[in-house]
């Protein structure tokens, strides 16, 4: 005879434990008067190029560094440590995210001294990475005009948990026949509103104005923290 | 592919429940958002994995799916998504992406017995 089973309520968030720890380095960030900035992407979106030319321009005036996730390889790090910013790579091993924790981890003992910007270069996933806060004050999504227009609606939730979409690679733009618009329509039904920058590290177009847009939002951060 | 961590942390919590309740829990009750980055299929097939070798083994996962819902600034009111893919409200066509529900990833409730 077996026992008529009985329901217990509750009610607890599964990643409660990642939310709590991005809320703590939201602040202590924030304390410290530093902007924390993720990307994520694909893999072969131009995350790495894109960095590596924002480092490298921001660093005459401004302290930066990067944190960068990686599966297996360092080799994103040293591309990024040809900017001279410090770089820190996190190997995620098989995981296919970051979480807050890692980013915490990597933080600790980490010499950078006083950070007016905070980069982290998500494991290019256009999936998991969208469950997890990071701490992070902006969210950018890159999509590479070599990956075609309708990355938004097939990866809904990542475009949709993004603050910024950055469209990469557009002096390839002609020649992959990138329709511009189709991309920009995409992006905007899955999330109404969003912001779009088109770039190319390679010819730095598009560079200054995303510069502009950064020190924008970090001043509105700093004027509302 | 998260689900499996997402799975063990499901069991983590569930068994840590358990424990403090003196109770053997026979389902796991789960809200599932459709925004939470999570696949329904992933998961349910990585939570028996999760449960092997601990006092859930055996144990159900019940997925609830929670459709997206958003704020309509035209029609003042909260309107459900037809689809993840199009942020407009389905009565008037108003893009929005004011969302209040469908980012659940939450355990509800444990069916259990004493």
């Amino acid at each position: 005879m077996s026992t008529e089973p009985r329901l217990l309520e509750v009610r607890k968030n599964v990643l409660k434990q990642n939310d709590m720890v991005a809320r703590a380095l939201r602040q202590r960030f924030r304390d410290a008067g530093t902007f924390v900035v993720s990307l994520v992407s694909s893999p072969g979106a131009g995350k790495t190029t894109f960095l590596e030319k924002t480092l490298t321009l921001l660093r005459p005036n401004h302290n930066v560094a990067a944190l960068v996730g990686d599966l297996a390889t360092d080799n994103d790090a040293a591309r990024l440590a040809r900017s001279q910013a410090p770089v820190k790579q996190i190997t995620t091993g098989t995981l296919c995210h970051l979480e807050a924790a890692m980013v915490q981890n990597a933080l600790e003992g980490w010499p950078t001294g006083k950070l007016d910007f905070l980069f982290i270069e998500n494991v290019g996933n256009l999936v998991c990475p969208s469950s997890y806060d990071l701490g992070e004050d902006l969210r950018l999504v890159l999509m590479s005009t070599t990956e075609g227009e309708d990355k938004p609606l097939k990866y809904p939730t990542i475009f949709n948990s993004s603050d910024v979409a950055v469209i990469t690679k557009i002096d390839l733009a002609d020649a992959v026949e990138f329709d511009e618009a189709t991309a920009r329509a995409n992006i905007q039904a899955v999330r109404p509103g969003m912001d779009v920058l088109k770039i190319s590290a390679k010819s730095g177009a598009g560079m200054e104005e995303w510069l502009r847009f950064l020190a924008a939002r970090q001043l509105r951060q700093g004027t509302t923290a | 592919m998260h689900e499996l961590s997402i799975a063990m942390s499901i069991v983590d919590m569930a068994q840590e429940e358990a424990q403090q309740r003196g109770v053997h829990i026979t389902a796991v009750h789960l809200s599932l958002g459709l925004l939470s980055g999570v696949v329904k299929d992933a998961l349910l097939s990585s939570y028996d994995m999760a449960c092997d070798g601990t006092p859930l083994a055996g144990s159900r996962l019940v997925i609830n799916e929670v459709p997206v819902e958003v704020y309509c600034p035209s029609c003042r009111a909260p309107r459900t998504l037809s689809s993840v893919q199009w942020f407009c409200c389905p009565d008037c066509g108003t893009a929005t992406s004011e969302v209040i529900h469908g980012k659940e990833l939450e355990v509800t409730a444990l069916e259990v017995e004493a």
